[in-house]
């Protein structure tokens, strides 16, 4: 005999309906790709200023990650696969601040 | 090992030269690269993979070299993770056969200078930077172990993997110079 798992009565919310929680991307710090890579990267793939793009590789390479996109889901699911095209080391999470 | 590398020309294409001794490592590291992203099993391939590019096989790899070309797409979601590879997995797969394939081609098809299309050089950017990551995670490398790594006796096996890194790297950094030029 087994007993129900409470959390089944738990109201169904899907958490990804809630739009005005956003996504983002982030690239993660690691000891092979180079900073003029990940810059190039930056630049062509989401098309930041190099300004921009350097900025953000000195945050990947200082703080060992930086967010480097934000928006839905889908599109950050396509940043994450973007980025791992290149051999960049990112995630997506939901964002929390 | 030469110090040429990639180049950008005054008629703005860009260069590679290289030596017979250089030419053979490439070619041999780069079919290397090709059988090491081609999907296991992919002889008696499911016509449906082959068509929509969801694998529904594909999983986060025992090999960190591997783990490190198909990484995870979360953090700490075991399962959106294990939903993103089976959708996207095939295709990066594809995207780094085919870099590896056009930058074979083109030292197939040239002498000493290889001369490369601006599709053809972002190719190579990426094929290098494959080669850099599965090399560079066989033999450990972090920003603390690269001058440990480099003064490795010759005897140590890592040493070979070490040097023929190094020359990579070499070889990206001038190749990202050119396209930025």
């Amino acid at each position: 005999m087994t007993t129900a798992p409470t959390e089944l009565e738990r109201p169904e919310v899907d958490e990804d309906v809630a739009t005005d929680v956003p996504w983002i991307t982030i690239v993660w710090n690691d000891p092979v790709n180079l900073m003029s890579y990940v810059t190039y990267v930056f630049m062509t793939y989401f098309h930041y200023s190099k300004e921009k793009a350097e900025l953000l590789m000195w945050q990947v390479h200082n703080d060992g990650r930086a967010v480097v996109s934000a928006g839905s889901r889908d599109a950050m699911e396509r940043d994450v696969a973007g980025m791992h095209s290149f051999g960049l080391w990112a995630t997506l999470a939901k964002d929390d601040h | 090992m030469s110090v040429h590398g990639f180049k950008r020309t005054l008629t703005g294409r860009i260069v590679l030269r290289v030596d017979v001794v250089e030419k053979g490592l490439l070619t041999t590291l780069l079919e290397q690269l090709v059988e090491f992203v081609t999907p296991e099993g992919s002889g008696v391939e499911d016509p449906l993979v082959q068509l929509v590019g969801i694998d529904p096989e594909a999983e986060l790899s025992d090999d960190p070299a591997m783990a490190r070309l198909f990484p995870d797409a979360y953090h700490d979601d075991p399962e959106g993770a294990a939903q993103f590879r089976r959708f996207t997995e095939r295709s990066l797969r594809d995207t780094k056969l085919a870099h590896a394939a056009t930058a074979l081609d083109s030292l197939r098809r040239s002498g000493e200078k290889v001369t490369l299309s601006e599709a053809e050089a972002g190719a190579w950017l990426g094929a290098l930077n494959d080669l850099r990551l599965a090399l560079g995670t066989r033999i450990g490398i972090t920003e603390q172990s690269m001058a440990e790594l480099a003064d490795l006796p010759e005897e140590d096996p890592r040493s070979a993997t070490f040097h023929v890194y190094d020359w990579l790297t070499f070889l990206q950094e001038s190749l990202v110079r050119a396209l930025m030029v």
